[in-house]
């Protein structure tokens, strides 16, 4: 599978849930690329910007869409690696801010 | 010129598109760089990397990056530019 196929396997099923690729294909893309590689390297869809351990059970939290995605695109309009947004950001009604991490930091196992 | 900017250092992840853009603007910049992708390292060098981002920035999130002695939690363009002088 490759990123446009992953794409177009996710989109409507998450549009459905009100969330949205970010309109920045280069971006989605290459986070989708992301995803992709971290199946093959960990056995599942780690978040691609975060540091996963390699094992299942300690990044349960971090397996794409994550845990925290409902909170971010509620308070930003975007989950942390920015992958999902909501409408109005990719209306740009948004100011576009960096999201700060919220898992707690005791998740990151080594 | 390039002996005037203080030592980057950018902690990374290699899947990660923010880190490729942080990394994108530092070459555009010309600015001489350090970077480490922390998922790729394995066994004690990556234990002790982590415990080094982790002195730096407690959630060790990425991109990390250490520029002198200030500390730039994710690919912030502005806060760069003005830690950087640029």
């Amino acid at each position: 599978m490759d990123a446009h196929e992953l794409y177009g396997m996710l989109k409507d099923a998450q549009e459905r849930q009100g969330y949205f690729f970010n309109r920045d294909d280069k971006h989605t893309f290459g986070i989708l690329d992301g995803l992709l590689i971290n199946k093959e390297r960990y056995g599942y869809m780690a978040c691609p910007c975060r540091l996963a351990s390699g094992i299942r059970e300690n990044d349960s939290d971090i397996i794409c869409p994550c845990d925290y995605r409902e909170e971010d695109v509620r308070e930003f309009g975007s989950c942390y690696c920015t992958l999902y947004v909501s409408g109005e950001f990719n209306e740009g009604k948004l100011a576009k801010v960096v999201v700060p991490e919220r898992r707690p930091p005791e998740k990151v196992s080594f | 010129m390039a002996g005037s900017y203080p030592q980057i250092k950018l902690y990374a992840v290699s899947t990660c598109s923010h880190c490729r853009a942080l990394m994108e603007f530092l070459q555009q910049n010309r600015l001489p760089f350090e970077f480490v992708y922390v998922d790729e390292l394995l066994g004690e060098e990556r234990r002790d990397t982590i415990k080094k981002v982790k002195q730096v920035n407690k959630r060790c999130s990425f991109p990390t990056t250490v520029i002198g002695e200030a500390v730039v939690v994710g690919f912030k363009e502005d806060e760069l530019k003005e830690v950087l002088g640029i």
